[in-house]
């Protein structure tokens, strides 16, 4: 005990000589990379106008989909405009928040949340619309593409009670299981089941990542699955799905979450910036409001990302290969 | 001898009146469930009251942000101090690089616990390089030195007054109680409130999880100074402060160490969570490997994890052993400052050396995904069937009928059930204490979510504590199996959970089982090592007694071994509802539902944050009640046996 200050004082009496000494070979030991979340200024190209000396901080929810806007965005951040780039690898509530903290400068792939746009665009004013990012987002139910061939009729609401039997789990108690997935997205399906009197349940399995384990097994395995699922989604060009048809989507029938008994609207999905951000302008700021592409665009980056590809090599394969949108976002 | 044998034969027949007993209780229970189910059962919400209000409350604290003062004058610093201290920590790393870092590590090691520990911990350094996840590990390093070095700073302090202060001690054990079972998932939210994203939150969540060992072991060290030594010292006419600086506190030095290497264990247990609120490290490499359910990227981070925390626990406990020993002498302690100081030099300087050892080079990284990928395929292909159909089995003769027998009493019958066995194998204090942890869930508005998780965890920790026994059993009695298990055990304590998560979906699906199973492998780790070290330090010579009366090897552990290990055995089942109740939230993750799925959407879904947060008590409260229940059912047995 007496002689632990004195052994403290000698490591931090080490470690400032270890500091010295690596000083002294400054010329030679280049400071490691940057933290992967941290990227660098390092311009290829000639950066032609000012991006701002601050970060720009861009948050990064947790799907693949939107890892590769990120990937994209990102490169023609730093590579086009010269800007450094900070990405937060956040969930989607938690992204909101930093609007109103100032931590994050900009969402590039927000799914409705009408309560958040009310809180922070209407209420606080400390975020703007940033427009449609040109990805189309889908909900609904799903059934594994195999079973679409074997059980003619399964991909319509109607005839589901007729194969409720299939679905049968131990989980799901003597009906059909419906399987739901991450507790952060839309679900109306307890009140959808319930109002279009199917012989259901609903089993929650808690994460993307168990839904897609799921649909994997049963692919592989060609055992029965109904799923809650999402589109764009990088899983479905490894595992086909088709979608079951639910009554359809009108404006407003699915205003009362307790009598809903419609398919989930089609969601445009849309950039979201931090206001302060937004209204300095900039062509950093002008840029990701024009950044707009497919699903078709969107999956092929997500896909060379989940494939194991770097950010930066999954958005610099797209961009070769797309020249004039990039053009296009950049006004040129 | 007697002493030993007697006890033993009373327990047996007190026993057996006591599982009449609850045999009676059980069936008067489902002959209730038989009249009344289905009738006065709660729904999920009901009484909403509790959630309203939590909700209204995190609102209120986040509009608050901008203006109230306590945020702009005492929030906003911390966060900024300690956003300082992790970039200094950061941009030390980096500045040191590879071989600096190596070298210092090396050298530390080698100045608290030698020349083999400083082996240890070179190699491991060099392995976060192979594995491809330097930077991620020294991030990592970081955020867990300056929780670990906060955790020290308060809670020794903090345990210190534990141990002197009777009324202190009673106040603050329900607190730390609470802080080491509510799901860090719960609190998250609230804590990115107050000190936004990013590092200063995740070593804020990181202290408040990892405190508790720190201060317990303080206060239990402290408490174990033999009263003679704290009397003697003080008829030498010593003060408190004296008695404390120069006895109690050198005295317990031991305990305290281990205390502190808890801590360190438990802050590493933090790094995949913390990395949900944008925490750098290795966490964020383990998630973003689950998100492209990349199995072997999963294990490759994880395993790094497993590294660090592996070297730290054999330096610590090799330091914590030193200091016991006799104090070098002059010329000795010359030489290990000598080497260590030319490790650092070694390490700094060799970049300015060799140019080519500036950076890591990406020919020597070796991450062992692909293998293990391989491995994932192989088992998912050849096991599937076996294990769907063993889930389902165990699903519809066990999970099923416990979850409805709970679901359909009326609320009020399995109250009473419980405090009625509290009572029968305890008394009418933990049975008033389980009753009131009951209700609160009723209050709290989340009825069926909790009996859906007590379902799960009752069977978790019931396996939990069967492995514990057994293996625990071989471990304590032979060498061998403990030198073999050991490694496995240490690894599986501490690899994160979400390394694993995607393989047991593969094997189990999205349900209640693969809840259960991951939550066994989380927990029984804990309980095999605790009792198999109460089963070694049984006296060699009560164990020579009874083998010399004949007795056979079951007989031995039976009615030696095990009955004079169970205060350790005790401590072993309370460590394993800890363990079980801190994997409910994953299990939330992996198809569980119940409790863990409610947090897990009040993280995800601002809506519904008062619902997550009550959550998060409900699952302290059964955790509470568990622990009562089965720590009275133990200790009744050993007053019987003391009563002799």
């Amino acid at each position: 005990m007496a002689h632990a200050p004195r052994k403290l004082a000698a490591v931090g009496l080490l470690a400032a000589a270890a500091l010295m000494l690596s000083a002294c070979a400054g010329s030679t030991n280049t400071p490691a990379a940057s933290s992967p979340a941290e990227s660098g200024g390092g311009a290829t190209s000639a950066a032609p106008v000012s991006c701002g000396s601050a970060p720009i901080s861009i948050a990064e929810n947790p799907w693949v989909g939107y890892s590769a806007d990120v990937a994209v965005v990102d490169y023609v951040l730093r590579n086009n405009l010269g800007c450094t780039t900070k990405i937060s690898k956040v969930d989607e509530q938690v992204s909101w928040q930093g609007f109103a903290t100032g931590q994050i400068d900009v969402i590039l792939e927000n799914w409705g949340h009408e309560d958040l746009a009310k809180k922070y665009i209407t209420e606080q004013k400390v975020a703007v619309d940033l427009g449609s990012n040109g990805n189309a987002g889908v909900i609904g139910w799903y059934v594994p593409k195999f079973m679409a061939v074997n059980y003619p009729g399964i991909d319509d609401w109607n005839n589901l009670n007729k194969y409720a039997d299939l679905f049968k789990t131990a989980e799901s108690g003597g009906k059909g299981q419906l399987l739901d997935g991450d507790p952060s997205y839309v679900t109306n399906d307890e009140a959808l089941v319930k109002n279009l009197k199917l012989n259901y349940a609903v089993k929650y399995a808690g994460s993307e990542a168990a839904e897609i384990t799921a649909l994997q097994s049963a692919t592989d395995n060609k055992t029965p699955l109904l799923m809650y699922f999402y589109e764009p989604q990088w899983a479905l060009a490894k595992y086909p799905v088709v979608k079951v048809k639910l009554p359809p989507y009108t404006v407003g029938c699915d205003a009362d979450p307790k009598k809903v008994a419609c398919d989930y609207p089609p969601y445009l999905l849309n950039k979201v910036g931090r206001a302060a951000f937004v209204d300095a302008g900039g062509p950093a700021a002008n840029f990701i409001k024009a950044f707009l592409w497919t699903n078709d665009d969107q999956n092929q980056v997500a896909a060379a990302i989940q494939g194991g590809a770097t950010y930066d090599d999954a958005a610099k394969a797209w961009i070769d290969a797309n020249p004039d949108k990039v053009k296009a976002w950049l006004g040129q | 001898m007697t002493s030993v044998m007697a006890p033993a034969l009373t327990m047996s027949r007190r026993r057996i009146g006591l599982g009449w007993r609850i045999v009676g209780l059980l069936v008067l229970w489902v002959a209730l469930w038989w009249w009344l189910g289905g009738q006065f059962v709660l729904e999920s919400g009901v009484p909403a009251a509790a959630q309203d209000w939590l909700q209204a409350t995190v609102s209120a604290i986040g509009d608050g942000r901008l203006t109230n003062p306590l945020f702009i004058y005492v929030f906003t610093p911390i966060t900024s101090a300690l956003n300082g201290v992790y970039n200094g920590g950061v941009w030390l790393t980096q500045q040191l690089g590879w071989t600096g870092m190596t070298g210092i590590g090396a050298a530390l090691a080698l100045m608290v616990a030698g020349w083999r520990m400083a082996v240890l911990t070179a190699l491991g350094m060099l392995s976060f390089g192979v594995l491809g996840l330097w930077e991620q590990s020294m991030q990592t390093l970081v955020l867990v030195a300056i929780s670990v070095a906060l955790s020290v700073l308060i809670g020794i302090p903090v345990g210190i007054a534990c141990g002197l202060s009777n009324r202190f001690r009673r106040l603050l054990m329900p607190i730390l109680d609470t802080l080491q079972i509510m799901p860090s998932f719960a609190y998250l939210p609230i804590i990115t409130l107050f000190f936004l994203i990013g590092p200063p939150a995740g070593i804020l969540a990181t202290l408040v999880y990892a405190i508790p060992p720190t201060i317990r072991l303080t206060d239990v060290g402290i408490r174990e100074v033999a009263a003679s030594s704290v009397e003697a010292s003080r008829s030498l006419g010593a003060t408190v402060r004296q008695v404390l600086t120069d006895v109690q506190l050198p005295m317990s030095r031991r305990t305290r160490v281990v205390g502190i290497n808890q801590t360190v264990m438990a802050a590493l247990s933090m790094v995949t969570v913390a990395a949900v609120i944008a925490t750098p490290g290795l966490g964020q490499a383990v998630l973003g490997s689950l998100q492209i359910l990349d199995v072997g990227g999963a294990f490759n981070s994880g395993l790094a994890i497993v590294v660090v925390a592996i070297v730290l626990d054999r330096v610590i406990s090799a330091a914590s052993r030193r200091a016991g020993a006799h104090r070098r002498t002059g010329r000795l302690r010359l030489t290990v400052w000598g080497s260590a100081a030319a490790l650092v030099v070694l390490g700094a300087a060799l970049p300015a050396v060799l140019p080519s050892t500036a950076k890591w080079n990406s020919a020597w990284v070796h991450p062992i995904s692909g293998p293990v990928n391989v491995g994932a395929v192989w088992a998912k292909e050849h096991l599937y069937p076996y294990t769907m159909s063993f889930t389902e089995w165990v699903t519809i003769w066990f999970i099923n009928p416990l979850e409805s027998l709970l679901l359909n009493t009326p609320w009020f019958v399995i109250v009473a059930v419980v405090a009625a066995l509290a009572l029968i194998v305890g008394h009418w204090k933990p049975a008033i204490v389980a009753a009131s942890c009951l209700i609160g869930c009723a209050l709290l508005g989340l009825w069926p979510s909790s009996m859906v998780t007590l379902t799960q965890v009752i069977f978790a920790a019931t396996i939990t504590m069967i492995l514990g026994l057994v293996v625990g059993t071989w471990i304590g009695r032979s060498r061998w199996a403990d030198r073999v298990l050991r490694p496995i055990l240490d690894a599986g304590q501490v690899l994160p959970p979400f390394v694993y998560l995607v393989p047991c979906l593969a094997l189990f699906g999205p349900t209640r089982f693969t809840a259960i199973f991951a939550a066994v492998v989380y927990a029984s780790p804990a309980a095999i090592k605790i009792v198999g070290e109460g089963i070694a330090t049984v006296a060699p010579n009560t164990i020579e007694a009874a083998r010399s009366m004949g007795s056979s090897t079951l007989q031995e552990i039976g009615k030696v071994q095990l009955p004079m290990a169970r205060p350790i055995i005790l401590v072993a089942l309370n460590q394993g509802i800890i363990y079980v109740m801190a994997m409910v939230v994953i299990g939330g993750l992996v198809g569980g539902g119940g409790l863990g799925y409610d947090v897990v959407k009040g993280f995800a879904n601002e809506s519904y944050a008062g619902t997550g947060l009550a959550a998060g008590f409900a699952i302290v409260l059964l955790g509470v009640m568990l622990d009562r229940v089965s720590q009275s059912a133990g200790r009744v047995r050993r007053t019987s046996s003391h009563a002799v």
